[in-house]
């Protein structure tokens, strides 16, 4: 393992908080604070207490590592902060109960790279997150960094940049997977004075966050990547486009900048070269279709964040009219390994047409949610079943969404398709930005489209009519069916809109927000038909659609549920049979909740009618043995 | 169109604040959405009077200001409670229940998304992502994340910060 301190022999050992955002709620700073009390007060030698950005196992924070060895301890507290020092960093024995428990076998894993989760990724954009101090440069140029830059800005002209970048096969890792070279290129041959090289790092995709962990996590990679780009473009004023969302992320990058300034990494006359480029932070004010490139433009000038038609293309009339290029975060932060380790290194990895690896943030109904680098091609069930650890409480899989709001869901028949750009959006989703959720057998379908639909029509800008009105009236279809309202021609109806909204829409928000709904009419059909024919919500998830029952032969009288009840609307007594009022009940679910796992006493149905007491009756006397 | 807010702030409040912020910029038209950031962080809103001055600054109609300021969710044209509550509606808190969570922290304060409470304590608002997806669901109050929330949990939560009742 790489490691910015290397260690010298057994004696000397470094605990790495991760002080990403997720562990940061699980208050890592405080823990951090502990370790550095308590090791000075145990009066260790030897012993180092640092930080790290996100490790990506966020399901697993606050996490620590302690090298050299490598332990792995998950779920840490404050109150476990005595233990880890007296056991392990002063007497070399991990404590044990803190280590990683195998969500599939159970098995405690001491090392972490014993660990599926990260044994089976294979890291390139994230190879330095969780391994190093982001707030040091120093550490990144101990694992190498910026010495791609010197070497570029030394040994390589920016025509050969280029064509190292397009022989590659680097894409776009913002979404639509454009040949970044290519981009360059177009960028490079456009006449100005002055062109401009900015990062797109408004990751507004709900469910994704590699581009805030790689900021947070080393955000000298995003700063190096960018400089060389802006090299082979001819850029001497780049912008960081930032979420405000997002503060960690910009405070880090605030920083790295200021440092890579001090170390002649950036500013005028970069490393003793002709080459100047000074970078500028611009946070975003939380509007999604900023992440479009011609809206994040407009944004930057400080105008209202709307796209405008293409061509012409920012390559040639951009920012203020000048040469632009404008890259993900995730593409920036490869460029220093293919400079580094070469061309045909890079493309040795992925498939044909999609090389290299991706960045995916695996959450929803999986065991194992985080952020995961996986070579492209890789079969979705390997990401699910083995990265991953499967879905938890042994329930069903459904379908996993792909790409946020501008993708689909994909049922289990493609859990052996190979992961992808031209596999993803042949079955009707697309790579995007890479967030990855996993949906199990409770997950509606017609709700998921409909959540999807509500996010996209309140973030279409309004400028054109297809997105602006479009998205309105699918939403209200989908709300209608939602509530049991639905039509036998809505169906079709859906279909035809969300075709017209992708084929009129200005730009890529439009374009893409019928995805989530085509894909689901696609391969869940028979969700949507329940819904409008028998007004059943099979996943038994739309509040309208369900009931709750409470069965006479289980329920003990024990009144926890009436107690909880929001609505007051259960009658009952002690050792009474209770009855949900169905006229009052708001379908919350809390008596579910609540009611002791050893009764069960409350089911959830939808469209089904249960055979109930309309009144309290007494409970049932059981055989005595039952009562302990 | 968004109304603005009547406010007790006074002319010279206003102007002696922003004479202050502005003397971080130059006066260029791109610095629109910086300034308002700035605005909006003493403030906690984006006040009517302000609109005007930074009209003026940047030599440019307060509509256009106007119109920035309502385009963009981060601004707010109303004050903004002592506390701002955020609850995440991403995907990933959306399959995991983010629906419930928010249910019940618009009970406990009594209000609903968007709003802020009378007494100018609390304002409630949902986020798209806030990026902490696996923690969903998550809430976020101020500049703390919490994740892994439940209904049960929102009391809690909200009792770091909730006045007695």
């Amino acid at each position: 393992m790489t490691r910015a301190k290397p260690s010298n022999g057994n004696k000397e050992r470094t605990i790495y908080v991760c002080q990403g955002t997720g562990c940061i709620s699980g208050k890592s700073f405080e823990i951090t604070e502990a370790l550095k009390k308590a090791v000075k007060e145990q009066g260790l030698q030897g012993v180092n207490i640092d930080f790290t950005g996100c490790h990506g196992f966020c399901e697993q924070g606050p996490v620590a590592i302690v090298e050299p060895e490598g332990i792995f301890y998950a779920h840490v507290t404050v109150a476990d902060v005595p233990e880890i020092v007296e056991s392990h960093l002063r007497d070399g024995k991990p404590v044990e109960r803190l280590f990683y428990k195998d969500p599939v076998s159970g098995e405690a894993i001491p090392y972490h790279k014993d660990i599926k989760f990260y044994s089976m990724q294979q890291r390139i954009v994230l190879r330095n997150c969780g391994r190093l101090n982001p707030e040091r440069i120093e550490d990144y140029m101990a694992v190498g960094g910026y010495e791609s830059l010197k070497k570029v800005l030394k040994e390589i002209t920016p025509e050969q940049v280029i064509d190292e970048v397009k022989r590659s096969g680097l894409r776009g890792r913002g979404g639509a997977g454009f040949p970044t070279g290519t981009k360059w290129e177009f960028c490079h041959n456009a006449v100005g004075d002055q062109k401009y090289m900015i990062c797109n790092a408004d990751e507004g995709d709900p469910g994704a966050f590699m581009d805030r962990s790689t900021m947070e996590g080393d955000p000298h990679t995003v700063i190096e990547g960018m400089t060389i780009a802006a090299y082979a473009i001819g850029a001497s004023e780049g912008y960081i486009y930032i979420r405000a969302e997002y503060p960690l992320a910009v405070k880090r990058v605030r920083l790295a900048i200021q440092q890579a300034e001090e170390k002649g990494f950036l500013g005028d006359k970069i490393q003793g070269s002709d080459f100047s480029l000074h970078i500028h932070v611009k946070e975003g004010a939380g509007a999604f279709v900023c992440g479009e490139e011609t809206a994040l433009l407009a944004s930057i000038e400080g105008k209202r964040g709307m796209p405008r038609p293409r061509p012409p293309f920012p390559a040639n009339s951009g920012l203020w009219g000048k040469p632009t290029t404008i890259n993900n975060v995730k593409s920036l932060a490869t460029v220093p390994v293919i400079i580094d380790k070469g061309t045909e290194w890079y493309a040795s990895t992925g498939t044909e047409k999609s090389k290299g690896t991706c960045v995916f943030a695996l959450t929803g109904k999986i065991a194992n949610s985080g952020l995961i680098e996986v070579p492209m091609g890789i079969p979705l069930r390997k990401i699910i079943y083995e990265i991953g650890g499967g879905i938890p409480g042994n329930k069903k899989f459904k379908a996993v969404q792909t790409g946020g709001p501008s993708g689909g869901c994909l049922p289990e028949s493609f859990l052996d398709q190979s992961v992808d750009y031209e596999s993803l959006a042949a079955a009707g989703s697309m790579m995007g930005s890479g967030g990855m959720v996993v949906m199990d057998e409770e997950t509606c379908m017609v709700d998921v489209a409909r959540y999807f639909l509500s996010f996209t029509q309140a973030e279409s800008c309004g400028k054109c009519v297809p997105c602006r009105i479009g998205t309105k009236q699918m939403l209200d279809i989908l709300e209608r069916i939602c509530q049991g309202e639905g039509r036998p021609e809505d169906i079709p109806l859906l279909q035809q809109l969300g075709e017209q909204i992708k084929a009129g829409s200005l730009c890529g928000l439009g374009q893409t927000a019928p995805n989530p709904v085509l894909t689901t009419l696609r391969y869940f059909r028979d969700e949507y038909e329940a819904h409008i024919n028998e007004k059943r919500c099979p996943a038994l998830s739309c509040t309208k659609l369900i009931s709750f029952y409470i069965l006479p032969d289980k329920c003990q009288g024990c009144g926890i549920c009436a107690r909880e009840c929001p609505t007051e609307c259960i009658a009952g007594g002690k050792r009474m049979v209770h009855v949900i009022d169905q006229e009052k009940c708001v379908r919350c679910g809390t008596c579910l909740e609540v009611c002791p796992e050893r009764f069960s006493a409350i089911i959830k149905v939808s469209a089904e009618e249960v055979d109930v007491p309309s009144e309290p009756i007494p409970v049932k006397e059981k055989p005595k043995a039952a009562a302990a | 169109m968004i109304p603005l807010a009547k406010d007790n702030l006074t002319k010279a409040d206003v102007q002696d604040k922003l004479k202050e912020i502005f003397s971080h910029y130059q006066g260029d038209k791109q610095e629109l959405i910086p300034i308002l950031q700035e605005t909006q962080e003493n403030f906690r809103y984006v006040p009517a009077a302000a609109m005007r001055e930074i009209a003026r600054f940047l030599r440019m109609p307060e509509s256009t200001i106007y119109g920035v300021s309502t385009f963009y969710a981060q601004f707010k044209l109303t004050p903004l409670g002592k506390k701002l509550i955020r609850v995440c509606r991403g995907t990933a808190c959306h399959v995991r229940g983010a629906s419930k969570v928010l249910a019940e922290v618009e009970k406990q304060l009594g209000i609903k998304a968007g709003q802020t409470s009378d007494d100018l304590e609390y304002t409630l608002e949902t986020v798209a992502c806030i990026g902490a997806c696996a923690l969903a669901p998550t809430m976020t109050i101020d500049n703390e994340t919490y994740g892994k929330m439940t209904t049960k949990k929102v009391a809690e939560v909200l009792g770091d910060t909730s006045k007695a009742e």
